[in-house]
């Protein structure tokens, strides 16, 4: 029970550390794809190969000071849903923007985000979505004359 | 040039009838988007930073963002006095007493107090830039690539140093920072670096999407993490005018802020939100009514609001003199005068002559914009603070994907957005705050370019960081600021300060 309790406490720091050490040892490793050359005639890979290497100690420094951190742990829940929703909402417009144009990915990226709250009912999202979608045709193609096509290619119209 | 003729030649700039079309936008864009709960300053740069990227002109794109800047957070502190939601922890110091105010239906009085101490405070604090920077900037060109490495080494350190939590956490956002900022081509060799055959990350990650992902969606995820519906407890707000008897007590602590945060404000890192802490930390102990604290006390909005407003003007003074961001704002800042085509640092200063000086006035014009528009459109700003929570965070979504779109009709500067969002809410659910990350990136390739270059010069001997005396005494300084963060009871000290905001 102790350990659990223990571990819970650790969470935070065992999950940051983790975190720094992937992202620190993911830099290095690609590093080593490039020329590191001398420090006299430093290669592409010199500098992130360095400080890949400080991140992964740092990161194993903070898991390791996890285990006498004296502290609460995480508090709320991670709202998956809406994580889920929000990434999904940003890679549909990334994806679609070129193709099906502003309005027609932008009301479905707005959708999706609407919905990424529990207390939104699908409804409730799309007039949302349709206000912001006009709203940001506005703002973005009529006033500040951004040239992005209302309608792409992808639309037989 | 004197001063007085460099003031001049910035007067004509910033009032040129589109300049200061462009300040007010600004301003008022700012107030607007920054008066949105949840929204913090920087956020609030973030998502307007790509509207100003439509102007041909360096100088009135510049002098708009600055107007975002203060009209952001001008917004911010509007949000803490009016529903306790600060956007970010400089607003939260003023959040405790502006608040409570606010309930004893004093927000008129509190707002006028944050207004005008602000205003007095932005008035010294650009003076001072316009006396200090200029001599700094000329000591700043006598630096050589060994003197550039350490100062931005002693840079990136004391942002850690002054900000709050984990230092060790802070160090680590720091080189994560620095190894994002290295994706793209490298400068020397044009070999892409971390890009996995992606073209469109040949020219790096667009910083924009970083601080729309780490600041704006991340704060989002945040917030759906505990929905619950917001209170707006001032409907209207009446009697805007401060009493004879408030102006009697804002007085000195104005004073006291501005000098806590003109100081302050050029420190690398948190200085901006550590000046409005110290202000409240000092105007609490030396004042008569202590017991008034964290109950409406109006000194306990007057000392932090000046101090910020402040040390918000004078954080410029190492980003236009040397080139270094102070804080993330300042990092935003650093990536629009690139987009621009000027490199911000001391060459600046003779290069564009009409921006440095235009940009400082304009700083002041601003802030006079700022009294003027704020305390009669106080109504509007509460009706924005009415705006439900489900119908702000899609729309902050779409303003991110379409504006940063716009930047570079590149799409997988949206997707970076949905990266660091996600990466970023996990790291700050985590403890590891996202500022030090932001300055990381845009100082990552100052960073490497300068050690490069030293270590070509020395024949790859690492001692050049320490033969050159400047070089010497910045990375002791260095090395005492990390001493100082990682000391026990030094940070107990600092976790104090920082203290009086969960009071």
């Amino acid at each position: 029970m102790d350990r659990r309790k223990a571990l819970r406490k650790a969470f935070p720091d065992l999950a940051a550390g983790a975190i720094f050490v992937g992202f620190g040892l993911a830099f290095a490793l690609q590093s080593l794809t490039y020329d590191v050359g001398t420090p006299f005639r430093m290669g592409p890979g010199f500098f992130p190969l360095l400080l890949g290497g400080v991140l992964t100690l740092l990161g194993a420094i903070i898991v390791a000071s996890g285990f006498n951190a004296e502290r609460e742990g995480l508090s709320g829940a991670v709202p998956w849903r809406g994580l889920l929703l929000i990434s999904v909402a940003l890679l549909f417009f990334g994806l679609t923007v070129r193709g099906l144009g502003v309005v027609p990915s932008l009301f479905v990226t707005t959708s999706l985000a609407g919905l990424a709250s529990v207390r939104v009912r699908p409804l409730t999202a799309v007039a949302i979505a349709a206000g912001l979608t006009a709203t940001s045709v506005v703002v973005f193609i009529v006033a500040l004359q951004l040239r992005l096509p209302l309608f792409g290619p992808w639309i037989p119209f | 040039m004197d001063l007085f003729g460099n003031l001049g030649l910035g007067i004509e700039t910033a009032l040129l009838p589109e300049n200061l079309l462009y300040c007010f936008i600004g301003v008022v864009l700012g107030t607007a988007v920054g008066v949105l709960p949840g929204i913090g300053p920087t956020a609030t740069m973030a998502l307007l930073l790509p509207i100003t990227f439509q102007f041909a002109s360096p100088v009135s794109a510049l002098i708009m963002l600055a107007g975002i800047y203060y009209g952001a957070q001008y917004g911010g502190s509007t949000t803490a006095i009016l529903i306790n939601l600060p956007g970010e922890s400089s607003a939260a110091v003023t959040a405790i007493d502006g608040h409570e105010m606010a309930l004893k239906g004093r927000a008129g009085a509190a707002l006028a107090t944050a207004a005008l101490g602000s205003f007095f405070a932005g008035t010294v604090a650009t003076l001072i830039l316009a006396l200090f920077a200029p001599p700094l900037a000329r000591a700043a060109l006598q630096f050589g690539p060994p003197e550039y490495f350490s100062l931005v080494v002693l840079g990136l350190i004391a942002s850690v140093a002054l900000a709050r939590g984990s230092t060790l956490k802070a160090l680590a956002m720091i080189v994560l920072g620095l190894l994002l900022g290295t994706i793209g081509q490298d400068l020397n060799t044009a070999v892409p670096r971390f890009t996995f055959g992606v073209r469109e990350l040949f020219s790096g990650i667009n910083f924009v999407s970083l601080a729309v992902g780490l600041f704006g969606v991340a704060e989002i995820l945040r917030n759906l993490e505990g929905e619950r519906t917001r209170e707006v407890v001032v409907k209207t707000v009446t009697n805007l005018w401060p009493t004879r008897d408030d102006f009697r007590r804002m007085t000195a602590p104005i004073l006291r802020g501005t000098a806590i945060g003109s100081a302050l404000g050029v420190l690398p890192g948190g200085g901006h939100i550590l000046s409005s802490f110290s202000s409240y930390s000092v105007e609490k102990r030396i004042s008569k009514r202590k017991d008034e604290f964290g109950h409406g006390a109006i000194e306990g909005v007057a000392g932090p609001e000046s101090a910020n407003n402040a040390a918000a003007q004078t954080s410029f003074i190492p980003l236009l003199t040397l080139g270094l961001p102070a804080h993330p704002v300042m990092a935003l800042m650093v990536g629009a005068f690139i987009i621009q085509g000027i490199t911000p640092g001391p060459n600046v200063i003779n290069a564009e002559p009409a921006l440095f000086w235009g940009l400082i006035v304009s700083m002041w014009v601003g802030n006079l914009f700022l009294v003027l528009l704020n305390l009669p459109l106080i109504g509007l700003w509460v009706k924005m603070l009415a705006i439900p929570y489900k119908v702000l965070f899609p729309a902050i979504i779409a303003f991110a994907a379409v504006g940063t779109f716009s930047i570079g009709l590149n799409p997988y500067d949206i997707f970076a957005i949905a990266f660091f969002g996600v990466v970023g809410y996990f790291l700050v659910k985590f403890g590891a705050e996202p500022a030090p990350l932001l300055l990381g990136f845009v100082l990552a390739p100052l960073l490497e370019q300068n050690m490069r270059r030293a270590l070509t010069i020395s024949r790859g001997d690492p001692l050049i960081f320490i033969e050159s005396p400047i070089s010497a005494v910045l990375m002791g300084l260095a090395i005492v600021a990390l001493i100082l963060a990682v000391l026990p009871a030094i940070r107990r000290r600092r976790d104090e300060v920082f203290k009086e905001d969960e009071d």
